[in-house]
């Protein structure tokens, strides 16, 4: 039954004289990185099919400055906030939902000193209230039912937010088995890409983060682990390329499992 | 009288010289500039109860929580016997709290069970880290002094039990004698079972060990609190203020710096008046940090308080896969760079004369920050919320603001950034092409 995907651009609806009650954040990986742009697409069939009012920045979205900041280069990283802001409050934005956990820690925590003020939630939140709400229906866990799901807990949702249950929760309305990895929540692995590790290789040592994280979901006999962040999808992807174990083991975000799951 | 003169001597040198260290101590953090440390006071104070006075995060490592709770029970209540000393000392009494009758008893019962339980945690913990040999504790900052610095405070431990222990068995004996001065007071549930070693010596003899162990026990209390202020178990004092003034903020969250906003300001807004005066709170004139100056006080107060338990470096995803980086060690480092600076102020009339050396690169290598994934399992797993994270980027935001110095990839990734508005070379007319794929 998949609809058709109509995601309008505030300037579109400014343009019709819609006001969207949320601005859907999409984030450069979701835009850009062909994997991450299938989760975008999730969220979007998620977000159309319970027919929340929202819409996108398009080419008016820039970097939230995160992987500057992270980095070391503050200047960067408040220029590109400002800039953002200035766009936000322009459209008079109140709520935000991203599909990055580092956009969202950064748009939550870090812009309001600098003039942006918004409620900020991250997809697993908003998609788990959906489902709360009655508003999408979980047919039979499609095609992962009945399989082992484990949960990588992003380290700017979970521990630098201490959100752990919205994604779970979400996890649990699918006929599946979640299991957890040996460290997970609040001692839960990082993938290795965060600090602006993403953009640089890695530093010398005798393993790469990603390779000792998919360890973990191998040794907890998972057969998809579940991300919520398209950095992380990223790395474990890899990780499990280097185990050679893409015929047993999946990477899917959150919102690519819900939405299979409820046959968007 | 000689003997209340000499305790009272001791007391006083002891005093002396833990004084002039923890003003030493005190003028070292306050190198640090000055940070605005908001919030609920409320949360703070809840927050200093849950994690140092209740340890609640220690118990993530069950084992080691139990351990060290015998070990700081032991301390906190057994000092109430310490108040005791220190009046006998200064006027010649004995056993002066004895007044309280079934209560001393239960007084000195419940320290002598205590002082059995922290003998029990003491060889635990040096059986850890010297047979076992746990890999947190045998790292490459954990060498020399740091791992000296652990094994001395365990031993002397189990001498100041001990000499509590054995006072404790020859004031028994001496009681049931009705030796002069030995008045029946007391419970002396465990010293009960070393009287009898002691029981075929005279009463002059016994008189002696109780004399002996007794000042013995007090001089090593004295030297341990000046001990304490060269060691890492300063953390002791440090972790309650520590606790008190840590991040309230979700742990994601970077400060932004006032300095660069008002710069960013003046570039973007047409409005702003580039020469109105600068706030009268003006910060420091680096941006980010190259040595301790250019770090918070509160950092630098983290630096004293790190017991260099290693559950930072230990749970730190960059060190499990073998990078250099060490949470831990980012602490020692500025510990021992602010120790330095301390005592060449010292030595130059307490003014600071540059000394051609730095925090980065003398301490920290540009390897070891690259390395962060600024993941936060280091300041998650820290029993005593110190955050290594802040320290790390204060001294990245310096290599990038103020020498221009990054890995290639990320200045690749900066102009991205800032020509493209996203980390890779897109354009930004091509963001929602998603939309038609």
């Amino acid at each position: 039954m998949s609809q058709e995907l109509q995601v309008k651009t505030m300037a579109e609806c400014l343009a019709n004289g819609e006001v969207p009650e949320v601005l859907f954040w999409v984030g450069c990986a979701g835009s850009f990185d062909d994997r991450a742009k299938k989760i975008t697409k999730a969220i979007a069939k998620i977000l159309q099919h319970c027919q929340v009012s929202f819409a996108i920045l398009g080419g008016e979205e820039s970097c939230t400055g995160d992987p500057a900041k992270r980095a070391g280069n503050e200047f960067l990283f408040q220029m590109m906030a400002m800039q953002n802001i200035a766009v936000l409050n322009g459209y008079e934005v109140k709520k935000i939902v991203t599909g990055c956990p580092h956009c969202f820690n950064t748009l939550k925590n870090e812009y309001p000193q600098l003039g942006g003020t918004y409620e900020v939630v991250h997809h697993t939140q908003l998609i788990n209230q959906l489902i709360s709400e009655g508003r999408i229906t979980i047919k039979d866990g499609g095609e992962f039912k009945g399989k082992r799901i484990t949960f990588h807990d992003p380290c700017y949702l979970g521990r630098g937010n201490n959100i752990y249950d919205a994604p779970r929760e979400l996890l649990s309305t699918l006929d599946a088995e979640l299991v957890e990895m040996k460290r997970s929540k609040a001692n839960g692995l990082c993938c290795g890409a965060g600090g602006a590790q993403m953009f640089k290789e890695a530093e010398p040592g005798n393993k790469e983060v990603n390779v000792e994280r998919t360890e973990d979901a191998i040794e907890a006999k998972a057969s998809v682990i579940a991300t919520g962040c398209p950095f992380c999808n990223t790395m474990m992807t890899d990780g499990v390329k280097h185990f050679e174990k893409e015929s047993e083991m999946v990477v899917r975000d959150i919102a690519e499992l819900i939405a299979n799951a409820a046959d968007l | 009288m000689l003997a209340q003169v000499l305790f009272l001597v001791l007391l006083a040198v002891a005093s002396y010289f833990a004084f002039k260290r923890f003003q030493f101590i005190k003028r070292n953090i306050n190198l640090g500039h000055d940070v605005q440390v908001g919030g609920d006071k409320s949360e703070r104070w809840k927050t200093m109860f849950r994690v140092a006075l209740g340890q609640g995060k220690m118990f993530n490592r069950p084992i080691a929580a139990i351990l060290h709770l015998f070990v700081y029970v032991g301390f906190i209540i057994i000092n109430i016997e310490v108040i005791e000393i220190l009046i006998d000392g200064l006027f010649g009494t004995h056993r002066v709290l004895s007044f309280l009758g079934p209560l001393y008893s239960f007084l000195i019962g419940s320290f002598e069970i205590l002082a059995i339980l922290v003998l029990v945690g003491v060889f635990a913990f040096l059986a850890r880290r010297n047979i076992l040999k746990l890999k947190r504790f045998h790292m490459r900052e954990m060498t020399a002094w740091p791992k000296n610095d652990a094994n001395i405070i365990l031993i002397a431990e189990i001498f100041i039990m001990s000499a509590f222990l054995i006072m404790n068995a020859s004031d028994l004996l001496l009681q049931e004698m009705n030796s002069d001065h030995y008045h029946k007071v007391g419970a002396y549930p465990v010293s009960q079972f070393i009287a009898p070693m002691l029981s075929g010596l005279s009463e002059g003899s016994l008189i002696f060990i109780e004399r002996f162990t007794w000042w013995f026990h007090i001089i090593a209390i004295f030297c341990f609190i000046v001990y304490l202020t060269y060691s890492k178990h300063l953390h002791i004092i440090l972790a309650f203020p520590n606790t008190w003034y840590s991040k309230l903020e979700p742990a994601g969250t970077f400060n932004n710096l006032e300095s660069v906003t008002r710069e960013v300001k003046l570039m973007l807004d047409p409005n702003a008046d580039p020469y109105a005066a600068a706030p009268a709170t003006e910060g420091p004139q680096r941006f980010g940090a190259k040595d301790i100056f250019d770090l918070n006080w509160v950092h630098l107060m983290n630096a004293y308080s790190c017991t260099e338990c290693g559950r930072c470096t230990s749970s730190c995803p960059a060190n499990q896969t073998g990078k250099l980086l060490s949470p831990r060690k980012i602490m020692m480092d500025t510990r021992d760079r602010m120790e330095e600076v301390g005592r060449a102020m010292d030595a130059n009339g307490g003014e600071w004369k540059e000394d051609g050396k730095s925090l980065i690169r003398d301490y920290i290598t540009e390897e070891e920050l690259w390395a962060c994934t600024s993941c936060n399992a280091c300041t998650e797993s820290c029993p005593v919320n110190i955050n290594p994270l802040e320290i790390i980027v204060d001294l990245r935001r310096y290599l990038i603001m103020e020498e221009s110095k990054s890995p290639d990839s990320i200045t690749v990734m900066f102009n991205n950034i800032e020509n493209n508005g996203a980390p890779w070379a897109f354009a930004a007319s091509d963001r929602d092409n998603w939309r038609n794929s």
